[in-house]
């Protein structure tokens, strides 16, 4: 008898012994390599903080403890003030850019979506903005806005605080993204959906917004939480138009003490903003997906 | 007959240069079951979506109790509440619970009061013996469960027709039969419905007329006895027999 099948193709027996340049990687032999890797890199930091010419005035000039401590509390007696009242700045320019951006982004991505002839002018408008307002970096829209509007001499628009300028700069910029976004989970969701909602004799309008969109929004929950931390830290930017946020503060408390400890409170700031809300949202999906799916 | 439900007069449907129904005319009377049957890619479901005008027709009249559909001033959401439509996938809700998809298009289309709605799909929950998993989301559920809330969510509508798309073709062979029983009993309480379907044996039971489609080509119409013990058109000889 003859043996012609295709799955035995190969006469030789397999050798499933890894290379010795991969014996590193496989097997518990992985954990060795994660030690010894970030051995490495503690090492490598280590060169560069302790060992480097200027290490020593590095970390007093960025990491003094006793600068650190005043950059955060203040002192009045010695005319230094506190980096919190810019950090309460920061904050609330993108609590207010984000629900901006939450709203702006869902108008202009069911603009761009929409099939209706009525809208015509206004998905015409949505694709110019999302293309002019992606193309311009951050720091000139709010250059333009900043000093632009000032300039119109009109009522209430032109006499708002730098802040204000700066979250409007922030809400036009980030909209264009956050369109895109939610445009693209809009399409991720199945067109079986819209059928049966429409099946249903639900309006275009309530399928999109008890549908459509609920199940969008979870899809691109991680994309929007990305362009929601990038917008945390552009609040940064503001400082250009001279708005005292926690840069800006950085910025002037160096100039009374000459050291720069403030932009690294600054910086642990920023940090300290986004690590809970990446948490958070996880912990929120993970709940959903519990909620809905069998367990896996 | 005053009693037609629906009429289909020589509907002609194209994607682009591919013309899906050729002219096909069809009659559904109140209380009358009729079955779609014939290969896949025969024009079954483009037929089922002409008649809840989710396609578009580019020929032809279609009219739902006397009123033509094709006329510009027929407002599609108005005919589709009358209308019941289930799929081969389901596509029940997935961020919703089994109660919620069924009480949304009462409550949201129909702006029917939510507490009154919601009674009677716990009891049409209660008939497909579901009531149980109201607060379920579908996807823990089977595939004939899910199903047969697809069922319910389009009767909480109280629609004077169902339409069916294939509606068993996704499910494991044992999940069938639940699907295919509680179609029975809507058919033995007189519900009007268009059905698609690849079950013959099912067809055979409880279809008043089977309609064979081949290409977009109605061939064949007739009482279940006609169609399956003697056939007229060679076509229709064929497609039975491969189907057996």
């Amino acid at each position: 008898m003859t043996i012609d099948a295709d799955v035995d193709a190969s006469k030789e027996t397999p050798n499933f012994f890894a290379p010795w340049h991969r014996r590193l990687f496989v097997g518990r032999r992985g954990l060795v390599a994660s030690t010894v890797s970030s051995a490495l890199i503690v090492v490598a930091i280590a060169l560069l903080l302790f060992v480097a010419p200027g290490g020593a005035t590095f970390r007093y000039v960025f990491f003094d403890g006793h600068n650190l401590w005043l950059a955060w509390v203040g002192d009045p007696r010695l005319g230094i003030d506190s980096l919190r009242d810019g950090m309460v700045t920061n904050i609330w320019m993108f609590l207010v850019s984000e629900v901006l951006v939450l709203f702006f982004g869902l108008m202009i991505a069911w603009c761009r979506i929409s099939q209706s002839p009525v809208l015509l002018p206004f998905r015409v408008l949505a694709t110019a903005y999302t293309d002019v307002m992606r193309g311009i970096p951050l720091i000139l829209t709010m250059l333009i806005i900043g000093f632009g509007l000032p300039e119109l001499r009109l009522p209430v628009i032109s006499s708002q605080s730098d802040a204000v300028y700066g979250v409007i700069s922030l809400t036009l910029c980030y909209s264009a993204y956050v369109a895109e976004v939610i445009r693209a989970g809009i399409y991720s969701v199945p067109n079986g959906q819209r059928l049966a909602a429409r099946s249903l004799g639900l309006t275009q309008t309530v399928t999109m917004r008890r549908v459509i969109l609920p199940q969008a929004i979870r899809n691109v929950i991680p994309p929007l939480l990305n362009d929601f931390i990038s917008l945390q830290k552009d609040t940064a930017i503001v400082s250009v138009l001279g708005a005292i946020e926690v840069v800006r503060a950085a910025q002037i408390f160096s100039a009374a003490t000459f050291n720069e400890s403030g932009l690294t409170l600054a910086a642990i700031f920023f940090i300290v903003l986004t690590i809970p809300m990446t948490r958070f949202t996880d912990r929120l999906l993970a709940k959903d997906r519990a909620k809905r799916l069998v367990h896996e | 007959m005053s009693d037609v439900v629906l009429a289909m007069d020589s509907v002609v449907k194209r994607f682009g240069d591919h013309e899906v129904l050729k002219g096909v005319s069809l009659q559904l009377h109140r209380h009358e079951v009729v079955c779609l049957i014939g290969a896949s890619g025969s024009g079954k479901s483009t037929l089922l979506r002409c008649a809840n005008l989710l396609e578009t027709i580019d020929e032809g009249h279609v009219s739902l109790f006397g009123q033509n559909l094709v006329d510009p001033r027929i407002d599609p959401d108005l005919v589709r509440r009358h209308i019941g439509m289930v799929f081969q996938s389901y596509n029940l809700f997935p961020h919703l619970d089994v109660l919620e998809n069924v009480v949304l298009g009462p409550v949201r289309a129909l702006k029917r009061d939510r507490a009154e709605v919601e009674e009677e799909a716990q009891a049409l929950l209660e008939r497909i013996g579901l009531r149980d998993r109201a607060h379920d989301y579908p996807e823990r559920l089977s595939g004939g469960q899910q199903q047969r809330v697809a069922i319910v969510r389009s009767l909480a509508m109280r629609p004077a027709l169902l339409l069916l798309d294939e509606v068993t073709s996704a499910l494991d062979p044992t999940l069938v039969g639940e699907v295919l029983d509680l179609l029975v009993d809507l058919a033995h309480r007189g519900t009007t419905m268009l059905i698609a379907t690849h079950e013959m044996n099912f067809a055979r039971d409880v279809a008043h007329q089977v309609v064979y489609l081949d290409a977009g080509v109605l061939v064949e119409q007739g009482t279940p006895e006609q169609i399956f013990t003697n056939p007229q058109h060679d076509s229709t000889r064929s497609f039975l027999q491969r189907v057996r």
